[in-house]
């Protein structure tokens, strides 16, 4: 016999698609099957249920560069040490645990005067910055579903990065007015590569790589029919920016969607300063919004918690008692790459991998500490390593879809015999370090 | 056979994330983002076979990987490494008083390396952090 639990949330992506079925054994510990889900995500389901390929078990990092296995509360120990004994310690990553965990994480941040980052830091940081200083005219995901006809994806591939966005929300669903689904809607995608989801594109903008900033500005030039110089503008014919600017002021409802093609190349947060303003400019003509394509299932959450408890989303600075926020200083490869912190702390995050090899160089000098169920290049670096629960897998939690709506993540299966939760973790890690703090 | 100065962006593929749930100790996540795709055109230029290794190098350091077909292409003059560490080994810390690493547009050079071995991640972060003491 098996069991069927429906309308599982995925924890993958920042789309946190809601209709997953899972299929376990009839005891609940194995998966066997997952319905609705992208390749990722059952593969995340799938990977998890296969215990055979983890560690269960805390291990600590011996000089030869093997690992051997150590206690729940030998691991918190040496966490809470390592915290509580360092001068300016990181905290960061957040974005692959629930916001329960990142609550817990932070009463630990302010007691030891820890910089407290999420993998923003990598991906949306600088949209962040740019939504300070422009504001942001956004909508949910459904508002897209059902009234959108307009669609930009501008240096973003959902086609591989949120494999379902498309299906869910952005391309095909049919809506209350949106009746004819993909028919009535114009997309328009904005990326240097002829992509999957450019395939998919009534327009495809070749933008040359690096240039989005002046592609930006000459649309919203375009859109407000004034003339453009020059016959090609950041590698666009000018025809086609005068037909997309036309294309976007002829809808009911647009939405542009963006991801790190903006993010991550150079004018950073200057190009979307631009991207919102465009937004802006647009709804002189039509209903326009602007959606950030969110990376992990729960970096969304990351931000609203710190933002509810210190006030700022990303790259808080509690070194001196109080929040201090500046993201060119107090963001994670800044000090990194000025050798200022003395001790790591990464959960529900791989910088090992996701970040550039100078800063990856500087967390293998550093005290560290991984907390991740999976064994990542992170992992392999640190000095003690803490395998958990996954969240949305083996344990529930409140996360937040890329459109800053909350949804609760469901428990599937159980976790191996004896495994710590996140929370679990770091509420030990937490209680051992008022003690240390008292003294 | 000549090396080619090319410019060098990195993201998610659908290969990636797959592999990367599935562990990246696994040779699988080496095999989906141990590559540089590149344009026909460039391949021509560099003047090697399809699926055979090269080695990226950038200001910033350097990194063995095969070089495959663009699959989604045409792009000439951009190749693409799929985020993970081998993209990171040649990437830009640079941020610009930002905070963000500059992690597209990253000026590279690929020489065809067909002798040498393209490490798993784990083996590659270690050597990039424990090789040089």
């Amino acid at each position: 016999m098996s069991k069927t639990i429906t309308d599982v949330i995925c924890p993958f992506c920042g789309t946190l698609c809601d209709d997953l079925s899972v299929v376990t054994d009839d005891e609940g510990k194995k998966i066997l099957s997952v319905e609705n889900a992208c390749a990722i995500g059952a593969e995340k389901f799938l990977h998890a249920s296969d215990h055979s390929h983890r560690v269960t078990r805390p291990r600590r990092l011996q000089e030869d560069g093997s690992f051997v296995d150590i206690t729940y509360e030998e691991a918190i120990e040496y966490t809470a040490q390592m915290l509580a004994n360092a001068k300016k310690p990181s905290m960061y990553g957040w974005s692959s645990t629930n916001c329960e965990s990142q609550s817990v994480g932070h009463e630990i941040a302010e007691l030891c005067g820890a910089l407290v980052d999420n993998t923003a830091a990598v991906c949306h940081g600088t949209t962040l910055v740019a939504v300070q200083n422009v504001g942001i005219p956004s909508c949910t995901l459904g508002e897209v579903k059902n009234r959108a006809d307009r669609i930009i994806f501008w240096g973003s591939n959902p086609a591989h990065g949120h494999p379902r966005h498309m299906s869910r929300y952005s391309i095909f669903p049919r809506g209350y007015f949106t009746g004819k689904g993909q028919k009535q809607r114009k997309i328009i995608v904005v990326d240097p590569r002829c992509t999957d989801t450019s395939s998919l594109a009534d327009v495809h903008l070749q933008v040359e790589q690096g240039q989005d900033y002046e592609l930006l500005q000459a649309l919203r030039a375009a859109v407000r029919g004034q003339e453009l110089t020059g016959d090609i503008i950041a590698g666009v014919p000018k025809e086609k920016v005068y037909e997309a600017a036309e294309m976007l002021k002829s809808g009911r409802f647009g939405v542009i969607f963006f991801g790190m093609g903006v993010t991550q190349s150079l004018g950073k947060d200057h190009n979307i300063d631009a991207a919102i303003m465009l937004t802006n400019d647009l709804n002189n003509y039509t209903k326009f919004s602007i959606i950030a394509m969110r990376g992990h299932y729960n970096v969304t959450g990351s931000g609203q918690v710190l933002g509810w408890q210190f006030g700022f989303p990303y790259s808080v600075d509690l070194s001196r008692g109080f929040a201090r926020y500046n993201p060119g200083e107090t963001g994670t490869i800044e000090l990194l790459k000025r050798k200022e912190i003395d001790a790591m702390f990464v959960l529900g995050s791989d910088p090992g991998a996701h970040f550039p090899m100078q800063c990856v160089k500087e967390i293998s000098k550093l005290p560290s500490v991984a907390i991740d169920p999976h064994i990542t290049p992170t992992s392999a670096i640190c000095k003690v390593h803490v395998p958990v629960a996954f969240v949305g897998v083996e344990v529930g939690g409140n996360c937040y879809r890329m459109d800053n709506v909350p949804i609760e993540s469901r428990k599937v299966v159980e976790p191996p015999e004896g495994m710590m939760t996140d929370q679990q973790f770091l509420e030990g890690v937490l209680k051992r370090v008022k003690e240390l703090k008292a003294n | 056979m000549s090396a080619i100065s090319i410019n060098l962006i990195s993201g998610r593929t659908i290969q990636q994330g797959v592999s990367m749930e599935g562990g990246k100790e696994t040779d699988k996540y080496m095999k989906a983002c141990g590559i540089i795709e590149i344009d026909e055109s460039d391949f021509k230029r560099l003047g090697i076979m399809k699926n055979t290794n090269v080695k990226v190098k950038s200001e910033f350091g350097e990194v063995v990987v095969k070089a495959v077909e663009a699959t989604q292409g045409p792009h000439p003059g951009v190749a693409f490494i799929p985020m993970g560490p081998w993209a990171n080994s040649v990437t830009s810390p640079e941020t610009y008083s930002t905070g963000m690493p500059t992690f597209k547009g990253v000026p590279i050079t690929i020489d065809p390396a067909d002798k040498e071995k393209v490490l798993n991640s784990l083996e590659l972060v270690r050597s990039k952090c424990w090789g040089d003491q």
